[in-house]
């Protein structure tokens, strides 16, 4: 593993070679004078490729601002952002929206699709964005769909489908154009446990590439075992950053015997 | 992506049928209300446009439109024809008579009083004007031919026979034939006689020329020839067929209260189609505005999304002007139809059908542009919300 995710205290000096993220002294702003909330401050991480990485925290703690300027949707407020070797901060916008085309893919809370239409083609609108032909969209979308326990879903809208076969489908709509990081925001916070488990386990296998960087962002402890890695935030820091192991070797010790 | 933009547009089948309601509901009103506005213009001038043969018309030069009769001396003839230029003028006789019908009824009608010899300004024969009985017929004692619409807001469904008779001034008229005119403004109807007959028609006055119809001959222009006419004679007006009808139809824009009705109506379909289809459109995009926001998250650019909402804006805006104008039209020709006995005020001419597109197109760019406003200020980082 040539990825190395730091503690905050101790990384401040280090550079990661090969992080698939690496942020440093990234703070986020909203609003001026009385009305300014800092929603991110001084945030340094370096996240690896290759592995599932939960991003976890209480509501309100930063963890979807943090994803929405590693993803370049928000601009950080100081800091840099570095994603897929790209530094985020210097990018302009259009340079900036088609590196989000070319590289990340999307999984959010409320699946997103779109209501008018089916699942495959719901699943090819990213081949659309990035100029495919539509039949051909449609057709890899079908491919990636089975893949996902989609096959006889195909044609099946939206709302004919339950909340888990939409967050498939959603998650089928990230891959499809083969990006480099997903991005997953709170995935299994509209399913039921069980369906939570099934698009966890589903992410982890179809999602985890030693290539790609896979982070999710959840407050449903259910699902914490699928991570690799845990980061931990609060009032828009980085608590801690723990491998899924030592977490659970952790947990255990507190365990009375 | 044009492609998902028309399937998310179609996809709710309600919110795109209103927006397709709106702008074709304001298509219509705009293009018929027009067409019915052109169309009662149009009327206005139906005698200058059935009187042929002339290049210009003489008269009293405080005259502002054709039913402003204002009677000539008979000397004017004679001064026109004195001009230089003239190749031949005529009289004519227009105006207002009242005639008795066979069941004792009084029914106002347009008089026209072609000249006796040449019998200029009668229906057009070589058009195909005259629909029954023969122009020559006009020299027979007491004749006079009707047009179409009068004989049947007279005589209702009757075929049309000849030897019905009026009464004039306590003349007797026969009518014997039937002729083709176009649709006049007051709706009257119209009886063409000699001038000699037409002037027996009316109560004695002293005057009783209305104006002079004149050719102009080889190598004078109508236009030259009018202002010869006016310096010549000091005081006559003398206006070609264009310029009378423009004239006719200034006077009734000037100095009556029709401009501004239909414009109210105009303007009425406009800002309820603005209204209607704006409404919708936002709507619409509000409702999708978290999917904008997902296209925007996976890399779709402001421009590709301006052009996605000003495709779905162009559809139905295309869609709607089509069902507008073509219920417009529609209207029109069942109107003229079922609506025999009466003439038709209805004219749908090319300017009409390409103003009705401009306001069209105002309407889906403002209504596209009001959404393209929330679209294109939305941080895609609200799909994380």
């Amino acid at each position: 593993m040539t990825a190395q995710l730091m503690d905050k205290s101790v990384h401040s000096e280090l550079r990661v070679p090969h992080s698939a993220i690496a942020l440093r002294g990234v703070t986020k702003e909203f609003g001026t004078g009385d009305t300014k909330t800092v929603a991110l401050a001084d945030i340094n991480i370096d996240l690896p490729y290759g592995e599932l990485v939960l991003l976890v925290g209480p509501s309100g703690c930063g963890k979807t601002t943090l994803i929405s300027v590693v993803a370049g949707l928000l601009d950080a407020t100081r800091g840099e952002v570095e994603v897929l070797g790209e530094n985020l901060t210097r990018m302009g916008n259009g340079r900036k929206v088609r590196f989000r085309g070319d590289n990340i893919g999307f999984v959010f809370q409320q699946y997103n699709l779109l209501p008018a239409l089916t699942a495959a083609e719901n699943a090819c609108v990213p081949l659309l964005i990035a100029g495919w032909d539509r039949k051909k969209a449609v057709a890899k979308a079908k491919e990636l769909l089975a893949a996902v326990g989609l096959k006889d879903r195909l044609n099946s809208y939206p709302n004919q489908l339950s909340g888990g076969q939409q967050q498939r489908v959603a998650i089928a709509r990230a891959l499809v154009h083969e990006p480099r990081l997903l991005v997953c925001d709170e995935p299994t916070a509209a399913l039921d446990a069980h369906s939570g488990r099934t698009v966890m386990d589903l992410i982890r296998k179809v999602a985890v590439q030693p290539d790609r960087a896979v982070v999710v962002v959840t407050h449903d402890s259910r699902v914490y075992d699928f991570g690799d890695r845990i980061v931990s935030m609060a009032d828009g820091r980085v608590e801690s950053v723990q491998r899924t192991e030592d977490r659970a070797q952790e947990t255990e010790g507190r365990v009375p015997h | 992506m044009n492609w998902v933009a028309l399937k998310m547009l179609m996809g709710d089948k309600a919110k795109y049928l209103g927006i397709v309601f709106g702008v074709s509901f304001a298509a219509l009103l705009m293009a018929q209300q027009s067409a019915i506005f052109c169309g009662l213009m149009r009327n206005t001038t139906s005698q200058i446009r059935d009187i042929q043969g002339a290049d210009l018309w003489v008269m009293d030069r405080n005259v502002q439109f054709v039913d402003d009769t204002k009677p000539l001396s008979e000397n004017a003839l004679y001064r026109v024809r004195g001009v230089e230029g003239v190749q031949w003028a005529v009289r004519l006789y227009k105006g207002l008579a009242r005639a008795r019908l066979d069941d004792g009824n009084f029914q106002q009608v347009i008089l026209i009083g072609v000249d006796d010899a040449t019998l200029t300004g009668a229906p057009a024969v070589e058009q195909g004007k005259l629909l029954h009985g023969k122009l020559e017929d006009l020299r027979r004692p007491d004749a006079v031919i009707m047009d179409e619409f009068g004989w049947r807001y007279l005589y209702g469904a009757e075929p049309f026979a000849p030897g019905k008779t009026i009464e004039m001034n306590d003349k007797r008229a026969v009518v014997v034939g039937l002729a083709k005119c176009n649709p006049t403004f007051q709706t009257f109807p119209i009886l063409y006689c000699t001038y000699t007959q037409a002037v027996k028609y009316v109560p004695q006055e002293r005057k009783t020329l209305t104006f002079v119809l004149a050719k102009a001959a080889d190598g004078v222009t109508p236009e030259q020839l009018c202002e010869r006419i006016e310096q010549q004679t000091g005081d006559l007006r003398a206006l070609t067929d264009e310029q009378f009808f423009w004239t006719t139809i200034g006077y009734y824009l000037k100095r009556t209260g029709i401009p501004i009705n239909f414009g109210i109506t105009v303007a009425l379909g406009f800002f309820v189609g603005c209204a209607i289809a704006g409404q919708t459109f936002y709507l619409f995009t509000i409702e999708n505005l978290k999917q904008f926001g997902s296209l925007k998250a996976m890399g779709v650019s402001n421009p590709r999304l301006v052009r996605m909402i000003m495709l779905q804006a162009l559809v139905v805006g295309t869609i709607g002007y089509g069902l507008g104008v073509g219920g417009a039209a529609l209207f029109g020709y069942v109107f003229e139809r079922v609506v025999t006995n009466a003439p038709p005020a209805f004219h749908f001419p090319w300017q009409v059908l390409a103003l009705t597109a401009g306001a069209v197109c105002v309407i889906i760019t403002a209504s596209a542009a009001v959404s393209l406003r929330r679209v294109l200020f939305l941080e895609p980082a609200v799909v994380f919300r």
